[in-house]
C-alpha cells in the first residue's frame, strides 16, 4: 500500500482507531480527553467512534496512573494520556515505584500492559513547567520502556507496538511536532521495539538523535552536505530497549559522533549513549563523542531567551564541524 | 452445629491461624531466620477475617507493608508465604518482594505494597477494570490512619466516588502511624466522616470484633457489586507489635499495649463470645490451636527446606518481552 502524508497527530489517530477496533481491552483514560479529543486534539474521531472507552477524569495524576496500573493488571490495556510530561512528578511513585516495579518485585505473576502517553517538548513559549523532555528519568529506572518518535510514521508504528506490547511504555511525542506531516504506510503498519532507523546514509559522521533531535539533524544534514561532509544520521526512535547494534554500525564505518536531542545535557539521555559508545566503541573512534542539548536551566519564557535554550541547527553543524575535523 | 456456627468457627480458626503465623514469624525474625524487616498485624486479626471473609477469590484486594493477615484471610498458602519471607525461591514472589511485595493473583491479591498508600491508585485501576469489564466484582482497599494522610488517598476516593467504583475502602486506625499517634497526625478522631467529603457512605466500626466488622463489610460489598459505589469502612483496632520488628516503641507504654491485649484482644473476645454460645469448648480450641501450629510447622519446614533462588534469577521476571 502506497504512503499518504498525515501529521504526526492523524498518524496517533490512526493507530488508536485501528487498535481500539482490533482489541476491545484498549481504552484511553486521562483529563481533557472527550469534549475536543485531547487538548490537542490528538484523539480526533476516538470520542465519536469509541464512546465509553475514553474516558475523562478529574485532575488526579496519582489515581489516574493508578488507573492505568491496576486496570492493565486486571485484564486492561490502557492508555494513560497524561497531559504534559511535566506532570510525571505528579505521579512518580505511581511510575517508578509501582508500575515499573510491580512484575519484577511479584516474580512475574502479573503483566502491566500499559502505555503512558506524554506530549513533551520545548519552543511553544509555554515555560519551564509545560516544556520539559524528561525521558532520561524513565530510561534510568528498570521495569519500564521508553519510546521517542520523530516522524509521523514513526509515531504510528511505535504506539502501536507499544499498545501491543505486555510490558508498561513511556512514550513521549513531541507537541511541536503534532502538525509536522509525513509519509505514513497505511494498514497494519507496526515498528518493532528496540530498532533504531538509519534514515540517511552517509560516510563522514553519525549523527544519533529521537524525537524532535532528528529534525534538527536532517536540517544540518543538509548543510554539511554543502560543506562536502555527509552525515548519517541514526534515529533511535526507542531509547530502551536500545538498538545499540545499529548505533555501533554506524560508528564503526563513520568512526565520529555526535548524539542531538532536546533534553538538557547534563544526565541526558546523551550521557548514557556516549558512555556505551566509548566503552563500546572506543578502538572505532577518530574523535570524541559530542553532544547537543539544551542548556542547563529550566526552559525559559521569553521567545529569545527560550530559543538561546534550545540546541539548533547550527550547534549540530557545529559539533559535527569540530568532531570531523579533530 | 448450625451453618453459622461452622461458619463462626472458619473465622475463629483463621484468626488463629493469623495470629501463630504472625507470632511465629516474629520468633523466626528474631532468631535472624528471616531477612530484612517484617511488620506484624497482631491484633488486627478480627479487621483481616471479617473483611475478606465477605470476599469471592474473584474480588480484588490491596494491602499495605503489614499485609501477612489480609493474605492469610484471603486464602493465601502458608508455605508460599513463609517461602517468600525467607527469601526462597518457592516463595510467592520466587523470593524477589519479601514481606512487603507478597501477592498472589489467582486469589485477586493485587499486592502488599512498601509505599504507604501505595495499594490505593492500583485498587482503583482494579474498580474501573470490573466497570469496563462488566463484570460484578468489587475490590478492597486496606490502609491505615496513616496512609489516610497521602494525597493519594484523596485522589482515589473522589475518583471512586464519582465513578461509582466497586470499592470497598477499609482503614485499619490501629492509632499509630509508625511512631506517631492517631492525635499527632490526624485533625480528627473519626478519620471515616471524610467519606461524607466524597459524598460516600462512611463508617467507623469496633475493628476488634469480627461479626460487627463482617455486618459492615457485608453491606459495603453487596452495594459495590449492585453498581452503588464505593464505601469507607473505619475499623478501629490497636496495633499490639511495634511498627516492625525491632521497634524500640518509646512513644507508647507497656501499660497501654497491655490493657489491649487483656481486655481488647480481638481473638479472646471472639473465643469468649463462641463458648458463650457452646459452639466452642476448650477442646475444640486447643484442636483448632494444634491444628494451625501443624500447618504452619510444614509451612515453616517447606521454607526452610527451599532454595534460594539463583543469583542470575535476579535478571529475570523484568518483562514479558
Amino acid at each position: 500500500m502506497s504512503d499518504r502524508i498525515l501529521s504526526s497527530s492523524a498518524a496517533l489517530a490512526e493507530a488508536l482507531h485501528e487498535e481500539m477496533a482490533r482489541d476491545q481491552t484498549v481504552c484511553i483514560v486521562g483529563e481533557d480527553l472527550v469534549a475536543h479529543a485531547g487538548i490537542f486534539g490528538q484523539f480526533k474521531g476516538i470520542p465519536e467512534n469509541f464512546p465509553g472507552r475514553i474516558i475523562d477524569t478529574p485532575i488526579s495524576e496519582a489515581a489516574i496512573v493508578g488507573v492505568g496500573l491496576g486496570s492493565a493488571m486486571t485484564g486492561m490495556r490502557p492508555i494513560i494520556d497524561l497531559h504534559f510530561s511535566d506532570f510525571v512528578t505528579c505521579c512518580m511513585d505511581e511510575l517508578v515505584n509501582q508500575t515499573a516495579k510491580i512484575r519484577y518485585m511479584l516474580g512475574g505473576q502479573v503483566k502491566i500492559p500499559m502505555v503512558i502517553w506524554c506530549p513533551d517538548g520545548a519552543g511553544i513559549r509555554a515555560a519551564a513547567q509545560h516544556s520539559q523532555s524528561l525521558e532520561a528519568w524513565f530510561v534510568h529506572t528498570p521495569g519500564l520502556k521508553v519510546v521517542v518518535p520523530s516522524e509521523p510514521a514513526d509515531v504510528k508504528g511505535l504506539i502501536k507496538t507499544a499498545i501491543r506490547d505486555d510490558d508498561p511504555v513511556m512514550f513521549f511525542q513531541h507537541k511541536k511536532l503534532f502538525a509536522r506531516e509525513g509519509p505514513v504506510p497505511a494498514g497494519d503498519f507496526t515498528i518493532p521495539l528496540g530498532q533504531a532507523a538509519v534514515k540517511r546514509p552517509g560516510r563522514d559522521i553519525t549523527l544519533i538523535c529521537y524525537g524532535s533531535g532528528y529534525y534538527l539533524c536532517k536540517e544540518a544534514a543538509a548543510e554539511l552536505n554543502g560543506m562536502n561532509i555527509e552525515a548519517e544520521i541514526v534515529d533511535l526512535r526507542t531509547l530502551k530497549p536500545l538498538d545499540m547494534h545499529t548505533v555501533a554500525g554506524s560508528i564503526k564505518k563513520t568512526g565520529r559522533a555526535v548524539i542531538v536531542h532536546e533534553a538538557c545535557r547534563t544526565g541526558g539521555f546523551g550521557a548514557e549513549l556516549a558512555a556505551r559508545i566509548q566503552e563500546e566503541l572506543f578502538d572505532y573512534l577518530k574523535a570524541p563523542v559530542k553532544r547537543v542539548a539544551a542548556k542547563d536551566v529550566p526552559i525559559p519564557f521569553s521567545p529569545s531567551l527560550e530559543d538561546f535554550v534550545l540546541p539548533k541547527v547550527s550547534d549540530v553543524v557545529a559539533a559535527a564541524r569540530y568532531v570531523v575535523f579533530r | 452445629m448450625t451453618n453459622q456456627d461452622k461458619q463462626y468457627l472458619d473465622l475463629y480458626r483463621t484468626m488463629v491461624t493469623i495470629r501463630q503465623f504472625e507470632t511465629m514469624a516474629g520468633a523466626l525474625f528474631a532468631d535472624k531466620k528471616i531477612p530484612g524487616f517484617i511488620h506484624l498485624s497482631i491484633g488486627q486479626e478480627a479487621s483481616s477475617v471479617g473483611v475478606c471473609s465477605c470476599l469471592r477469590d474473584d474480588d480484588f484486594l490491596t494491602t499495605t507493608h503489614r499485609g501477612h493477615g489480609h493474605m492469610i484471610a484471603k486464602g493465601a498458602d502458608l508455605k508460599k508465604m513463609a517461602a517468600e519471607l525467607f527469601g526462597k525461591k518457592t516463595g510467592y514472589c520466587k523470593g524477589k518482594g519479601g514481606s512487603m511485595h507478597i501477592a498472589d493473583f489467582a486469589l485477586g491479591i493485587l499486592g502488599a505494597n512498601g509505599v504507604v498508600a501505595g495499594g490505593l491508585p492500583i485498587i482503583a485501576g482494579a474498580g474501573f477494570s470490573i466497570k469496563m469489564r462488566k463484570t460484578d466484582q468489587v475490590a478492597v482497599c486496606f490502609f491505615g490512619d496513616g496512609a489516610s494522610n497521602r494525597g493519594p488517598v484523596h485522589e482515589v476516593m473522589n475518583l471512586a466516588a464519582i465513578w461509582k467504583l466497586p470499592i470497598i475502602f477499609v482503614i485499619e486506625n490501629n492509632q499509630f502511624a509508625s511512631t506517631t499517634p492517631l492525635q499527632d497526625a490526624c485533625s480528627i478522631n473519626d478519620i471515616c466522616i471524610r467519606a461524607a467529603g466524597y459524598n460516600m457512605p462512611g463508617m467507623a466500626v469496633d475493628g476488634n470484633d469480627v461479626l460487627a466488622v463482617r455486618q459492615a463489610t457485608l453491606q459495603a460489598v453487596a452495594s459495590a457489586r449492585r453498581g452503588e459505589g464505593p464505601t469507607l469502612i473505619e475499623n478501629k483496632t490497636y496495633r499490639i507489635k511495634g511498627h516492625f520488628e525491632g521497634d524500640p516503641q518509646k512513644y507508647r507504654t507497656e501499660a497501654e499495649v497491655k490493657r489491649w491485649q487483656d481486655r481488647k484482644d480481638p481473638i479472646l473476645r471472639f473465643a469468649n463470645f463462641l463458648t458463650e454460645q457452646n459452639i466452642l469448648s476448650p477442646k475444640l480450641d486447643r484442636q483448632i490451636n494444634d491444628e494451625a501450629a501443624s500447618r504452619l510447622q510444614e509451612a515453616v519446614t517447606f521454607a526452610e527446606n527451599s532454595p534460594f533462588p539463583e543469583p542470575h534469577e535476579a535478571l529475570e521476571d523484568l518483562f514479558v518481552t
